[in-house]
């Protein structure tokens, strides 16, 4: 299984994502944004960062990136797309996932370990975990509170969209606690906390690798466990 | 024709700003009583020169809000355009 991580000016996340999604036993590649084409990926990972400096809002003009056309149509055909922290604004920015990442309610730029719990086991990137289990991991975001009109937050609600939420604490004020969500299509999720943070075990926490472990497990499903 | 053009954005008013009560806290603690829903957004001012009449101008510098300068989820915006030749 190849998943591209993309990567544009200002990332600085790609290289871990890349180490976590390798150590999932995927084959992991970088893709520079201005590739008109997923050079045959089976998966994408946008990672965290910042592109563009977030220059007028954060993803805003990352969206218009080449490899966004190409994100899109994938994504479109059902391709499995996770957004992480920036590559999360990015995809919201993109209309590829609903609502927006707004500055946190404190203004504080938060970078600590938080709680969060699995909403939703339905998609490429929580497969491998248990329904409802919660575990910890990292945020390091300034704009990381998630806005939704009503309505868009009660379909979230009823058609099971939210995919991580934070418990105990909520950091930034997202709307009903939301650090994660999903598109109607299952197919695309986009996460604020950092899972390629806490993949292994030199870094404290290694319930993140299971997001990853989640896409390869996905994979042998799919070629019914020939691989 | 060519147009100074100035867009303004700012939050939806639903939503939390929490810059806009940092701004009235210190407006406060300066000894400036009185205000109130002090919200904080953002202007832009720009040129354009574009074939075609006023319409044509605002309807473009409308895209450009609705593609880019603006968040469709979280913002508002409202133009003004003034003719510079």
């Amino acid at each position: 299984m190849r998943v591209a991580v993309v990567r544009f000016p200002g990332s600085n996340c790609d290289a871990d994502t890349w180490r976590a999604v390798r150590g999932a036993g995927a084959d992991a590649f970088y893709l520079w944004h201005r590739s008109r084409d997923l050079a045959g990926a089976d998966a994408v990972i946008i990672p965290g960062g910042f592109a563009y400096g977030d220059y007028l809002r954060a993803g805003a003009i990352a969206r218009f990136s080449p490899v966004l056309t190409a994100v899109q149509a994938f994504a479109a055909e059902g391709g499995p797309v996770l957004g992480i922290c920036n590559g999360f604004q990015v995809l919201c920015e993109a209309g590829l996932l609903p609502g927006a990442l707004v500055p946190n309610a404190n203004l504080a730029f938060l970078s600590r370990p938080v709680d969060v719990r699995v909403e939703s086991v339905v998609t490429p990137f929580t497969a491998a975990f248990a329904p409802g289990a919660i575990f910890r991991v990292p945020i390091a975001h300034g704009q990381g509170r998630y806005v939704a009109p009503p309505e868009v937050l009660d379909q979230l609600e009823a058609e099971g969209q939210v995919v991580l939420r934070y418990v105990d604490d909520n950091p930034n004020g997202s709307m009903h606690a939301i650090a994660g969500v999903m598109n109607d299509g299952r197919n695309v999720v986009g996460m604020m906390p950092h899972p390629e943070r806490a993949a292994s075990t030199i870094l404290g926490e290694t319930a993140g690798a299971l997001v990853f472990a989640s896409l390869v497990q996905r994979d042998q499903v799919l070629q019914g466990g020939t691989r | 024709m060519r147009y100074t053009v100035e867009v303004r954005v700012m939050p939806r008013p639903a939503l939390l700003d929490p810059q806009g009560q940092a701004v009235e806290h210190a407006l406060d603690a300066l000894g400036f009583a009185g205000t109130a829903k002090v919200r904080v957004g953002r202007a832009l001012t720009f040129e354009l020169d574009i074939t075609g009449d006023r319409t044509a101008a605002e309807r473009s510098v409308r895209q450009m809000c609705e593609r880019l300068l603006a968040n469709p989820v979280t913002e508002d915006f409202t133009i003004s355009l003034e003719e510079t030749g």
